[in-house]
């Protein structure tokens, strides 16, 4: 692979081309998946390409293939730089790239247990056991438990001189309970929906999720919301679970804050962002305890967007965006950066595999843990309490949002009372933010990895990292009718 | 010159007898190999200028295996002969390793698969198409939207695709296919427009004219008012009805019924949607894309799917065939597959009122171009949410008054069918929250807007 890219590299840097950069990704992938006691998905995937990028007249050209040959790497170069010079036909200003340091770097993300390494029957298995649990209930109609199991090898090589090899190891798992009734259905999620908990781990995470154990009480809650009355409407306090709230912050945090939509690259299909460049360091985002970072480190813990460097060769970096409740920062690239007049491009460029250009992403976009117990963030006279989304959409400028959870309960005197079926809320990004009353401890904080997050054109589909714990929100519209 | 073949059909034989060659040493006869390839190149840009522009070339050689009542697939990148026999390996390994399904079909015969019809969805022109070219047309329609004194954001893509499923029952079948795909977004100072095409050929797609449709109705939205959420007579465009109707065909599926997860349990065959709604699924539509065969390579048949508000048909892929003892519609997923199977060539039938004839006989509604970001609320009754954007206007006395705030919806497609008034001819519309269809515009009544945002 060091040397696919190093040939790649070499072939790109022909005359007029002022940068160049090659990856090279090797991919793994077992997918196990069961619905009401059979094996439904039983499959593995491996797949092995190169990327490269170049800048010839100021403008940017991108090719991939699979042909890993001396011809293929070569036509690809070839290809990479004559669609740079077909792009400078509609230049208007040529392109230019906040300064990176050269690295030589090998990294390998933390994995205890090689997913790889069980056996196919243990682990469908698993998901036979769960799936037995979940169906021992009489109510369950359908019951689907999956596994995804991934690891990445990239080699990174730019004309800048780095050389940056890294490593990872995804896992993930979860099921589903639905209950059809009378015209009704409903379903339970766990740990989330979205196929459950995702984190760059191996399979110690499995282990973690306490998966069979839990089945049973998803089940009962599944059937038990054909019997519960619908969830209220009106302007009620809020508390979500961390997951619900992981969505929230990627959907109204995470996109408003690239910088690429910011400038309109993705107008025609993913949108804009109200945050223009304007709002920065001015907007009250949140209240004074809404603090948000955008943190590919591995301290912040093992994300989906958790790496070493991100696919222009720029270090994990750790970008304050909401300090006290002040919009502080957004996500950049070498040439956002550059455009908006910063000193360095703060590493968020991800692409979503060997065959596409990397783009601005999240990494892992978190809400800090707040200093609150729950107790405190259940102690409201009157609230809704949601968990595990069920539905999700938001404005084009990321502005006016609708979600749906699986499950609530309504919340008396900070107790706990009667479940309620199909919730929804919605709201305003920053009036949202702004009404965050309570943010429970980090005793309570998990990062979520949501893996579903698309953008660009061709589409790339990536997985995201979000941390969490419940909070409180005032006076938020409960409901999804046309009416107050 | 004749463009290269991206996969050859000899090509994939030889992948066939590789993997059926590598599954005899391991004592395993019946494999089905799935193989795919494209080449696709795309020209974005934004604010005036050309910002991405790539090429790829992937493919992908899949192979599955059954053994003992136990099945799986192992899928790789490269055609080199030691890559397909390690994938052939590691679905007979996996398949060991899985448990026994009753229910599994063995793998297709010949005799069973029926004969796809001929289509020819391969356009040379379009396949050769360069980044030159592209970058021409991208210019001619950033010109006319500059020309309105407003910037241009969107796409050019053209590519070509190849699909085939071959097994060691006998059953081959191989599916070459171009693909041409234009959008834009013109942008004015308080108000967006937007507009989109794809085609099986480039030549059928004129991007200038499309920017200026874009352009035209940015100007017409500008200085959008805002209006309050209730109850309105919608007019949606072809695009705006692929998006929202697009969300119910995965459900015209019997694996989705069997599953109690389709909103026509307990409902076929009895009215549901407006007499005015017939809608089929035609591979053999002239204004259609895809292959004529399903994902174990069975001929896809026609399907009635709802017929004047009754629906009546469902896809089946063979396991759900078996299951209920009839044959299937050539309608499945590449097995093993949860969810079955599902109609991809939709086509609702069209009316005769023209979009310009229901605006013109509309009192008071509101006009939406383009939806976004549609997501379920309810399964059961198909409410959807989602908002409007790139032009939404208000309706009063016939005419097009002035653009207006973009709105939530929460709205049961369900009902938005049973309340649909007027139909106009049927298009191939392309949206972005579903797969390009053949469609009408439609107005319906009582169409539900929640609530409204600051733009």
């Amino acid at each position: 692979m060091r040397d696919a890219a190093l040939n790649a590299l070499e072939a790109a840097l022909r005359p007029g081309v002022e940068y160049a950069d090659v990856r090279v990704v090797g991919q793994r992938e077992r997918t196990l998946g069961t619905k009401n006691g059979k094996p439904s998905q039983v499959a593995e995937s491996e797949s092995l390409g190169l990327g490269v990028r170049v800048l010839a007249e100021g403008c940017w050209g991108f090719a991939a293939t699979d042909d890993l040959s001396k011809a293929g790497v070569e036509r690809a170069a070839a290809q990479a730089v004559a669609i740079a010079r077909a792009s400078a036909l509609a230049r208007i200003e040529p392109v230019k790239l906040a300064p990176e340091e050269a690295y030589q770097a090998v990294w390998m993300s933390p994995c205890l247990i090689d997913p790889f390494s069980l056996s196919v029957d243990t682990q469908l298995g698993l998901l036979l056991a769960i799936d037995g649990e979940l169906r021992r209930n009489p109510g369950i109609t359908l019951a689907e438990a999956a596994l995804s199991l991934r690891r990445e090898h990239q080699v990174f090589a730019s004309s800048i001189g780095s050389v940056i090899e890294q490593t990872r190891t995804f896992t993930g798992a979860g099921y589903e309970a639905y209950s059809f009734r009378d015209g009704e259905l409903q379903k339970r999620s766990y740990p989330n929906s979205f196929g459950g908990q995702h984190q760059l781990k191996g399979w110690e995470l499995i282990d973690e999720l306490r998966l069979v154990e839990n089945a049973a009480r998803i089940a009962e809650e599944a059937v038990a919301l054909h019997d519960a009355p619908p969830c209220p409407q009106g302007r009620f306090d809020l508390i979500l679970d961390s997951s619900q709230l992981a969505l929230q912050i990627h959907e109204s945090i995470g996109h408003p804050i690239e910088l690429d939509r910011v400038l309109g690259s993705e107008a025609n299909y993913a949108g804009m962002s109200f945050l223009t460049l304007d709002q920065l360091d001015h907007l009250r985002y949140g209240s004074q305890i809404v603090n948000a970072v955008c943190d590919a480190r591995l301290e912040h813990g093992p994300g989906l967007g958790t790496f070493a460097f991100d696919d222009e060769g720029v270090p994990a970096q750790c970008i304050q965006i909401i300090d006290n409740g002040r919009f502080t920062g957004y996500m950049t690239s070498r040439e956002t950066a550059a455009a908006a007049g910063q000193s360095r491009s703060n590493g968020t460029m991800r692409a979503a595999s060997w065959s596409r250009m990397p783009l601005i992403r999240m990494t892992n976009v978190s809400l800090l843990p707040g200093p609150h117990s729950l107790d405190e963030v259940f102690d409201a006279d009157h609230a809704i309490y949601m968990e595990t989304n069920k539905s999700w959409s938001i404005d084009d400028k990321r502005y006016q949002f609708q979600f749906g959870c699986e499950i609530a309960w309504e919340i008396r005197g900070g107790k706990r009372g009667r479940m309620l079926k199909n919730p929804i809320y919605s709201g305003i990004t920053t009036e949202f933010w702004n009404a965050c009353a309570a943010i429970a401890n980090r005793e309570h904080w998990t990062l979520w990895g949501v893996p579903n997050c698309g953008k660009g054109q061709p589409e790339q589909v990536i997985g995201t990292g979000h941390g969490a714990s419940p909070a409180r929100f005032r006076g938020i519209r409960i409901g999804a009718g046309s009416g107050e | 010159m004749r463009h290269a073949a991206l996969v050859s059909e000899p090509q994939c034989r030889e992948a066939l007898d590789i993997a059926i060659r590598a599954a005899r040493e391991s004592g395993v006869a019946h494999v089905e190999v799935l193989i795919g390839g494209e080449r696709e190149a795309l020209t974005r840009f934004a604010n005036n200028t050309i910002h991405q522009n790539v090429e790829a070339v992937e493919h992908n050689i899949s192979v599955r295996v059954i053994v003992d009542q136990r099945t799986a697939r192992a899928t790789t990148t490269s055609f080199a002969e030691d890559s397909i026999a390690r994938a052939t390996t590691q679905a007979i390994a996996l398949a060991r390793a899985s448990a026994p399904d009753p229910d599994l079909c063995p793998l297709l015969e010949p005799s069973e698969a029926g004969t796809p019809p001929a289509l020819n969805r391969f356009d040379e022109a379009t396949a050769a198409a360069t980044p030159h070219y592209r970058a021409e047309a991208v210019l001619r329609a950033i010109h006319a939207v500059k020309s309105a004194g407003q910037t241009g954001a969107g796409i050019y893509s053209t590519g070509e695709f190849f699909e085939a499923v071959l097994n060691s029952a006998g059953v081959e079948a191989f599916h070459r296919q171009t693909s041409a795909v234009f959008s834009i977004t013109a942008i004015a100072e308080d108000s967006s427009g937007w507009a989109k095409a794809s085609s099986v050929a480039a030549s059928a797609i004129d991007p200038e004219t499309l920017a200026r449709q874009a352009a035209e109705k940015a100007r017409r939205s500008r200085q959008p008012r805002e209006i309050p959420p209730g109850r309105y007579t919608v007019i949606l465009a072809p695009a705006a009805v692929l998006d929202l109707a697009g969300q119910i065909f995965a459900d015209f599926s019997a694996t989705a019924i069997a599953d109690d997860r389709s909103f026509l349990n307990d409902r076929l065959g009895q009215p549901l949607f407006g007499e005015n709604i017939s809608i089929g699924d035609d591979v053999t539509h002239p204004l259609q894309a895809g292959p004529a065969f399903d994902g174990e390579g069975v001929a896809r048949s026609r399907l009635s799917l709802v017929e004047r508000g009754v629906p009546k048909q469902v896809a089946y892929g063979r396991t759900a065939a078996h299951r209920e003892r009839r044959a299937s519609t050539g309608h499945g997923f590449p097995p093993p597959s949860e969810t079955g199977e599902m109609p991809a060539n939709i086509v609702i039938a069209g009316g005769g009122t023209s979009l310009e004839d229901m605006i013109a006989s509309t009192r008071r509604g509101i006009f939406v171009t383009r939806l976004w970001y549609i997501r379920e609320v309810d399964p059961y009754e198909k409410i959807m949410t989602g908002m409007t954007r790139d032009g939404t206007f208000w309706v009063e006395n016939g005419e097009i008054q002035y653009g207006i705030r973009n709105l939530r919806f929460n709205q049961s497609v369900i009902e938005l069918l049973r309340n649909v008034d007027a139909l106009s001819p049927a298009i191939r519309a392309s949206g972005e929250e579903s797969f390009d269809m053949v469609v009408p515009a439609m107005r319906a009544n009582q169409f539900e807007f929640s609530e409204v945002t600051r733009y």
